[in-house]
């Protein structure tokens, strides 16, 4: 018994070291080396061969040059800023659009919860880059965004939107909205809706009462949606390289090419190492969060 | 009562148009007989022929589908284990660590988790291709998997596990006879979740794909750097359509039964 | 004696099937189980009782095998179960939730346990027939567990358990799903089937009614310990201390300095008021404080003064008719509240005694017990 309980803790233990822990213990030791013309193409290399004094030699190597080179080119610091401020700005606006939805959906009648619910779910299930695609279509000078502002007068030449900050925008807040409503949905749907007659009975107007009683009640929702919107937007690639423009920086993207284009995966892993350590405090903050709310449930 | 004021209809309206309009969109230019997308030309479905003749297409659609069933079913052996150990297993030293891998690949941007498998594969010496690809998504579905099925096992009575312990079954026999069968719903969504997270997947494939193995997000991806193209269209509808019936049948599915089991339980509940 | 008593507690020649031997469970730092001993005898059926959280679930559990203890031993027919899995004892449980595996008809259920022996087919199919019949399930073996009522339940999960007629059944709360009148029901249907099985039961259940009704022996718990252990009517007639007195029934408790001569004790319980006169076994010291409990089935009311060893007098306060029964509340004189009840055997009679009256009540010196704590 103790045997098969062992296997059971070892089998998913070790595959996750293997296949998470240690890459992730290799881009940090590659974020310390440094660029060589080599397959592969950093060093050192470890050589255990050379027993002890190759580990010692292999560390005496290993220096944050590549951490000092990401602050003096302003690339990276002002790829890092546009980042947090293109995913803090659109999971503001995600959540003024996704409030109301969910709000609207608790408030409908209970038969058409579930399809309401499933209407949410169903684009979650659709490819992300197909969601993506779709507004390359609309967005585009000749797309049909600008097509039927044209015709309604509104411009009279076409506006530039695809391959601008604003697509990238469009693009965020359209694929992240259902993590949006689907939490707020779950906090609004368990109130009880006698408690904003109790409120209203108390003398409050239906506007003080959803400021005074819904809002509060679904914090935990609008907090877990703002967060899961806002952590994966921070490291977003799809969304800028297809519908942002060459002036749109997302650290995402920036790694992708310092990769793929420059070759230089010493700074690629540094640039990852950073970008972890900035999301380490929106992921705690949101496990916190997370877990006062099931305390909370009891 | 809950009032639906005129507020929360133009939300929802609003809202759900905002959802779908872009779909429906794409949907209808897949069936659009000129080659410019943005100008309607006619119906045609010329596109949907010239997509299945298009031999790289459905290359990587077999690709994509192996991939898929081989690591979304890997995923959800190992995911259905590691839930079994943080719900059931108690205490053991490591539970710690064990736990924050579970829970960090699903917050890790996806930039990062493929670098760091590259870096793997090529410190090890590993061809790169579907066989990478499948250790890559499993890594990152399991972890899916395992939050699905934990949450499931939370909720699981478990005096039924111990019922069969006391009516003679052996700890494994207790999971295989009375917790997987009642939990199976369950671990067939995380099987479900795995599989179409495989099928989405760009970022993570790409970095561990090799020359030999072409998904078909990389392939969209590729072809769609260069603009908008009517085939593409084609083949997102196709996509939609297979999510939106496999959705809708498994809602209705799940609708039946518990209507099924409501009805039982009021009969039930009449006979005494 | 032509019949005999069953009685296995009082034969010294009689092994007991269950011994507790100086069991104690830790949780941490709390103590749930607190150096408890016990014997239960074959053929007993034996009601655990307690509030909640005295620790009586834990005991069943440890004789399940879902619990080790701390310190001590659990013996069954004599020998150490601490190494044998759950699935490898001769012992079955119901389970307060019933556990019944939701994805099985009831005739699975059923079979389930006998299926993991190993049994041939027919044997295990004439086995489940005849708890089908003794549970009287058999028009609902094809079902499943939601499409029977609570009360088909409860039996299912009796049979189940009774199926692969262990030594041991352990019952937890069994009837606590239930409602009331079904409650009473089942209690008779349990003891029917205990007798009929011949198995030993354990029950463990908070209702006291429940306890005296179905057990040949109770119990009584309390924070881990076993406060007393007897028959049911020992238990209300002859509680040991005030502790089980006051769980079991409806009890006056007066509390009082005792002066003893031979088997008889004056009580000298207030000031002014005449002294209470009971009789014990035990021997009380001079002024020791002692507890008279009687039940209030034996006070009796009157309005006139009557002749009885104890006679007191009080005001109504407050009149309880509980259709069969009626209890008043009595004040005496220095503020203590007595309780005095009377069977209503005749209907319509006049009733002479309201609200505000001056009455008597009176008991004769056997009728109390005398509690020393």
């Amino acid at each position: 018994m103790n045997l098969r309980r062992f296997a059971l803790i070892a089998v998913p233990y070790i595959w996750l070291l293997a296949l998470f822990l240690v890459p992730f213990l290799i881009v940090l030791k590659i974020s310390l080396s440094d660029i060589a013309l080599a397959r592969p193409p950093y060093m050192p290399q470890l050589d255990l061969s050379a027993g002890w004094e190759g580990i010692t030699s292999f560390f005496a190597a290993l220096d944050f040059e590549n951490f000092v080179f990401l602050t003096t080119d302003d690339l990276y610091w002002r790829a890092y800023l546009s980042s947090l401020q293109i995913a803090a700005l659109s999971t503001f606006i995600t959540l003024c659009i996704g409030y109301p939805i969910a709000y609207g959906m608790a408030r409908a009648p209970l038969e058409w919860r579930a399809t309401l619910l499933m209407l949410v779910i169903l684009p979650f299930w659709t490819s992300f880059l197909i969601r993506v695609y779709a507004w390359m279509g609309i967005l585009s000078n000749e797309g049909l965004l600008n097509q039927f502002l044209m015709w309604t007068g509104l411009i009279s030449a076409p506006l530039t939107i695809l391959n601008t900050n604003t697509a990238v925008y469009i693009g965020i807040v359209y694929t992240y909205l259902p993590f949006m409503i689907l939490p707020i949905y779950a906090a609004l749907e368990k109130m009880d809706e006698s408690l904003l007659e109790a409120a209203e009975d108390l003398g409050c107007s239906r506007i003080q009462a959803f400021w005074l009683v819904t809002i509060p009640l679904s914090r935990n929702g609008i907090i877990a949606g703002c967060f899961l919107v806002f952590i994966p937007a921070i490291g977003e690639f799809v969304i800028p390289s297809l519908l942002g423009g060459s002036g749109t920086l997302m650290i995402g993207k920036v790694l992708w090419e310092e990769f793929f284009s420059n070759r230089d995966w010493p700074v690629a892993s540094a640039v990852a190492i950073i970008l972890l350590l900035i999301l380490i405090i929106p992921i705690i903050l949101f496990q916190r969060n997370e877990q006062k709310a099931r305390e909370a449930e009891g | 009562m809950r009032r639906l004021t005129w507020f929360n209809v133009t939300s929802l309206t609003l809202g759900f148009a905002f959802l779908y309009l872009p779909m429906v969109i794409l949907i209808l230019y897949s069936f659009n007989a000129s080659k410019l997308v943005t100008v309607w030309a006619g119906f045609s479905t010329q596109w949907y022929g010239e997509l299945l003749r298009n031999e790289e297409f459905l290359d990587a659609a077999w690709v994509t589908i192996k991939v898929a069933v081989f690591s979304s079913t890997l995923a959800t052996v190992l995911g259905t284990m590691a839930a079994y150990v943080l719900v059931r297993a108690g205490r053991f030293s490591g539970r710690t660590l064990f736990s924050g891998m579970i829970y960090a690949p699903l917050v890790m941007p996806e930039v990062i988790t493929g670098l760091s498998l590259l870096l793997l594969f090529i410190g090890i010496n590993l061809d790169r291709g579907v066989f990478t690809i499948v250790l890559a998504h499993t890594t990152f579905s399991m972890c899916y998997v395992s939050v699905v099925v934990s949450s499931r096992l939370t909720s699981f009575d478990r005096s039924l596990e111990e019922a069969a312990l006391d009516l003679g079954c052996s700890p494994f026999e207790a999971f295989r006879l009375v917790t997987l069968p009642i939990i199976a719903p369950a671990v067939i969504s995380g099987w479900l979740l795995a599989f179409t997270l495989s099928l989405d997947d760009l970022v993570i494939a790409s970095f561990t794909t090799g020359p030999s193995a072409t998904t078909l997000p990389i392939k969209i991806f590729s072809a769609v750097r260069l603009g908008v193209s009517p085939e593409i269209n084609a083949l997102s509808t196709i996509m939609i359509a297979i999510v939106t019936v496999g959705v809708i049948t498994a809602s209705i599915i799940s609708k039946r039964a518990s209507v099924a089991q409501q009805r039982d339980e009021q009969a039930a509940a009449r006979a005494t | 004696m032509s019949q005999k008593v069953f009685a296995p507690w009082e034969d010294a020649t009689e092994k007991p099937l269950i011994q507790f031997k100086g069991v104690t469970k830790k949780f941490g730092d709390f103590v749930a189980i607190d150096n408890l001993s016990l014997d239960i005898y074959q053929k007993e059926f034996f009601a655990l009782l307690g509030p909640s959280g005295c620790g009586k679930t834990t005991m069943m559990r440890m004789l399940a095998g879902f619990e080790a203890p701390t310190h001590g031993t659990i013996l069954l027919a004599g020998q150490d179960i601490a190494p044998v899995p759950p699935n490898k004892r001769a012992v079955n449980m119901m389970f307060q939730s019933y556990a019944l595996f939701p994805h099985l008809s009831v005739w699975d259920n059923i079979a389930f346990g006998l299926r993991r022996e190993g049994q041939d087919k027919d044997a295990i199919a004439a086995r489940v027939e005849e708890m089908l019949r003794l549970t009287r399930l058999s028009k609902f073996a094809k079902r499943k567990p939601h499409q029977i009522s609570g009360g088909q339940r409860q039996r299912v999960a009796l049979a189940r358990s009774l199926a692969k007629a262990p030594k041991l059944l352990l019952l937890d709360e069994p009837l606590g799903a239930l409602d009331a009148k079904l409650r009473q029901d089942t209690q008779f249907e349990l003891m029917d089937i205990q007798e009929k099985t011949g198995t030993t039961f354990v029950i463990v259940t908070h209702d006291q009614e429940e306890a005296m009704t179905v057990a040949s022996r109770v119990a009584v718990m309390d924070e881990g310990r076993v406060i007393q252990v007897a028959t049911p009517s020992v238990i209300y007639e002859a509680p040991e201390t005030v502790y089980v007195a006051d769980f079991i029934g409806d009890v006056n408790i007066i509390q009082g300095r005792a002066s003893q001569d031979a088997d008889k004790v004056r009580i000298d319980w207030a000031e002014g008021q005449p002294p209470i006169i009971g009789t014990t076994q035990k021997t009380f010291s001079p002024s020791q404080t002692c507890h008279f409990a009687i039940r209030p089935e034996k006070v009796a009311i009157s309005t006139e003064q009557p002749e009885a060893p104890n006679v007191l007098q009080g005001r109504v306060i407050d009149i309880a008719y509980l259709g069969n029964l009626s209890t008043y509340h009595v004040e005496l004189p220095d503020g203590t509240m007595m309780k005095a009840q009377t069977a209503n055997t005749r209907r319509l009679s006049r009733r002479d005694i309201t609200w505000e009256d001056n009455v008597w009540l009176s008991f004769t010196d056997t009728a109390g017990v005398l509690l020393e704590r």
